[in-house]
């Protein structure tokens, strides 16, 4: 990364001192928008890569307006902030779409998610699926299902709104060695089996078989 | 009773459907929409909307910094910091980021920042030149 950015971030973890520098930060977040683009469920929300690109862009920023008008560095700093900038909504708002597109299951996950679990939604994520929610039952109950017959006048979200489709099939290129990976059986007439993952290959298999992996940063979807 | 459920289905299928549908309006046309399109909502489903982009608003403005990132800007990758632009209609001045001030007349041609146009391009205000 280019001058601007040549300083190391502290990140705001609570629990450790992580101190990052601005290229890991970003690679960070990279890693994190691509398997959010591909993988078919919400995954763990990244809070502090978010706060830690947010504070990283407004001090980009600002060390752009201290600078001098015309010097052509600036370009190559506002596009590198318009780049950095793209990857962040677009990683916030495919989690939003994915937020909509099951709210009633993300809903539920987090409410029985066990104390250590890492949650998949920040407290503002976590509000606005909540309103969302209500918003559509308001409105669902507002406009048809009063009208409906008393045994009709609830419609089950959860059965109703489809689930994530978790046995999709994603591509992924292996970070980490992974010895001994359970393949379960598609059909009746094949068996489970083992497979081992070596670093630097690439696979195309089942989301369900190696959600685990994406979680702990063992392998990267493409 | 099988009828009655499936017409429940049906009946909040076709509802759902128009919802998501109002929920890409927000994302395609900002905040406030076109006359011609909420004529054709009803009231829940404007009261559905204005509670849905308050609660959009609420979510991006807690995201970014002091005063929040607009998700609904950066929709495509940037290729380039400056773009060539015609305007489509009068719109009176515009301030670019080193002050200087471009006046936006119809048919005029201007070659601007990105980030800038593209609020203006999505209402149709300004028209991307592809050379």
């Amino acid at each position: 990364m280019a001058a601007a950015g040549g300083e190391e971030l502290d990140s705001d973890d609570g629990s450790e001192e992580l101190v990052l520098t601005p290229l890991q930060l970003i690679r960070s977040l990279e890693q994190a928008w691509l398997n959010e683009k591909f993988a078919p469920e919400l995954l763990e929300s990244k809070p502090e890569i978010i706060e830690c690109v947010v504070e990283q862009l407004d001090h980009m920023e600002a060390n752009l307006k201290r600078a001098k008008k015309g010097d052509l560095k600036v370009s190559v700093h506002r596009m590198e902030i318009e780049r950095i900038r793209y990857v962040l909504s677009s990683y916030l708002r495919c989690r939003l779409v994915k937020i909509e597109k099951f709210f009633p299951h993300v809903l539920e996950k987090e409410k029985s998610r066990a104390k250590g679990e890492p949650s998949i939604l920040s407290p503002e994520e976590f509000a606005f699926a909540k309103e969302y929610m209500a918003n559509t039952e308001t409105y669902l109950k507002n406009v048809a299902l009063k009208h409906m017959p008393p045994n009709l006048q609830k419609v089950a979200l959860l059965k109703s709104v489809p689930k994530p489709n978790l046995d999709s099939f994603v591509f992924l290129r292996v970070l980490k060695r992974q010895e001994n990976i359970l393949v379960e059986p598609e059909t009746d007439e094949q068996r489970e089996y083992t497979i081992d993952l070596e670093e630097g290959s690439q696979h195309l298999i089942r989301y369900k078989t190696i959600a685990p992996l994406v979680a702990s940063g063992a392998v990267q979807l493409i | 009773h099988c009828c009655l459920l499936r017409n429940q289905r049906c009946i909040v299928a076709y509802l759902y459907d128009r919802l998501l549908r109002i929920r890409a309006l927000r994302w395609e046309y900002g905040s406030i929409l076109p006359n011609a399109i909420q004529f054709h909502m009803a009231a829940e489903e404007v009261e559905w909307f204005n509670r849905y982009k308050k609660s959009l608003a609420t979510y991006m403005r807690s995201v970014g910094g002091e005063e929040g990132l607009d998700l609904t800007q950066d929709i495509k990758p940037p290729k380039s910091l400056y773009i060539e632009v015609r305007c489509l209609r009068d719109y009176g001045e515009f301030e670019i980021d080193d002050g200087t001030t471009v006046l936006l007349k119809k048919n005029s041609q201007h070659f601007l920042p990105r980030w800038k146009c593209e609020q203006l391009i999505r209402q149709g205000v300004l028209e991307h030149i592809l050379s």
